[in-house]
């Protein structure tokens, strides 16, 4: 009983430290990155000097053995500072997870799990490739092993933060014969790797990522392959954590457009008592689609942690999961975008205006990429053929 | 028995680039093709050859993911 309150006051004192931190340090760079399409390393040297990049891993290996959803809470923090810096702390967190939850029996990953707690490694994945597009169940490069080490090249049209990552997670074919759907996971170290771009990334928002494309060349040990299927480590882990952690921080986004419309509507409130402001009316609509917004989040990520809980591997198989984890996804994407534009009617010239202090530009643009990092049409696509394969839905 | 009606469905709608016959039982289908459009006809001409009806918790990648699994499944929803 004492050590849980413990552990909760623990967390309750790391989740005001980061609201410290996005005050006073992630906030005030944010209109820095976003201008530039620079890499935010002020917060990330901050995580770093805090274990933030290690808080998924285990006690046991020296991490701060947090839950999933204790990690979403710490994304929707971040996601109301800088959507950026918060996006590549979530993809960081998928990473870790993906490590945790499907390497523990790997001495080699138990021992880099280690590392990371003591050296807050930052990583980052490169699943997309040329010539197959988003499909993250099919590949065209594969891993080349020979004795104990390997080779492995990409042509990776997407590697978020790929040039300030310490380690990229790369997915392959299992080898140069094996069929586009038969995959593998390899862990490539950076100081090993020659990374030559191929894009460069100056989109409308979520422009702190750094998601240039790279052609990569890399080679290591046979045992930074990781030792499960990549199609097992999708499903698990890396499907259903990236829509919880990326509803997370949306919600964080959305959540703050309406912190700085409901300012402006209780400033018009003060200046004019005897008339409640039609904008509040506005507010309150917003407000309901911020409610549904956090519902979906909330009911997807309670029954995930559930199923890690009780070990229910076959559930995460079950089509209908995936459904519902992608239904999380098209519906937070499209509410944010919907509940951004809406505080941008309420707060007026001055939400649209660059250099306004209540500016909702910035929110505006990043939340136009949520729909599209990893394309919503692909993803209904997806759905429309797994509606048949369910029967009752749930 | 079960596996020799499977096999004549996988032929008629896996769309794999192998001769179904040339995979063994335990061989895994995703990795040698298969899609999720091409599960889904397969799972209804299942239901039809056999006049079953897969439940949710059949209803996963496992289940569709070998013939040997997919024979389990049907021997199984037939002995109930």
């Amino acid at each position: 009983m004492n050590t849980s309150i413990n552990a909760e006051q623990e967390f309750d004192m790391l989740l005001a430290h980061v609201q410290q931190l996005g005050r006073d340090l992630i906030r005030p760079i944010a209109i820095d990155v976003d201008r530039d399409a620079r890499f935010p390393k002020e917060a990330f040297d901050a995580f770093k000097s805090c274990k933030l990049l290690s808080v998924y891993v285990p006690k046991a290996m020296g991490g701060m053995g947090l839950s999933i959803t204790q990690v979403c809470k710490l994304c929707e923090i971040l996601g109301g500072y800088c959507a950026s810096t918060a996006m590549i702390f979530a993809m960081h967190q998928i990473q870790v997870a993906c490590i945790v939850h499907h390497c523990e029996g790997s001495d080699f990953f138990q021992n880099f799990l280690r590392d990371l707690v003591r050296e807050q490694y930052l990583l980052a994945s490169a699943t997309t490739e040329l010539g197959v597009g988003g499909d993250l169940r099919s590949s065209q490069c594969a891993v080349q092993v020979t004795g104990d080490s390997f080779m492995l090249e990409k042509q990776a049209p997407v590697i978020s933060y790929g040039a300030q990552a310490d380690f990229i997670l790369v997915t392959c074919r299992k080898n140069s014969d094996a069929m586009p759907s038969d995959q593998l996971q390899v862990l490539v170290d950076r100081r090993a790797a020659k990374l030559d771009p191929i894009s460069t990334w100056d989109t409308l928002g979520f422009r702190g990522t750094c998601s240039s494309g790279f052609h990569l060349q890399s080679s290591g040990h046979v045992q930074q392959i990781q030792p499960v299927p990549f199609a097992d480590i999708l499903a698990r882990t890396m499907h259903p954590v990236s829509h919880l952690v990326w509803g997370s921080l949306w919600l964080g986004l959305a959540q703050d457009a309406v912190a700085i419309a409901r300012g402006t509507v209780r400033a018009a409130a003060r200046k004019n008592p005897a008339t409640p402001p039609i904008s509040a009316l506005r507010l309150t609509e917003v407000d309901e689609q911020l409610y549904n917004m956090r519902a979906n989040v909330q009911m997807t990520l309670n029954d995930y942690q559930q199923k890690l809980l009780t070990n229910d591997s076959e559930a995460f198989e079950q089509f209908s999961y995936a459904l519902g984890v992608n239904n999380l996804k098209l519906c937070s994407s499209e509410l944010l975008v919907e509940i951004v534009s809406k505080t941008m009617m309420i707060v007026g010239i001055m939400g649209y205006k660059n250099d306004s202090p209540i500016s909702l530009g910035r929110h505006l643009r990043d939340a136009y990429g949520a729909a599209l990092m990893v394309n919503n049409d692909r993803i209904r696509n997806h759905n429309s053929t797994m509606q048949i394969m369910v029967r009752d839905g749930r | 028995m079960y596996a020799s009606t499977i096999r004549d469905i996988l032929t008629k709608h896996a769309r794999l680039p192998h001769d179904v016959n040339t995979l063994t039982l335990t061989d895994d289908l995703y990795d040698n093709g298969l899609t999720s459009l091409s599960t889904v006809n397969i799972m209804l001409a299942i239901e039809d050859a056999f006049d079953i009806e897969f439940p949710d918790t059949k209803l996963n990648r496992k289940t569709f993911s070998s013939i040997e699994s997919l024979v389990e499944t049907v021997t199984e929803l037939l002995n109930r």
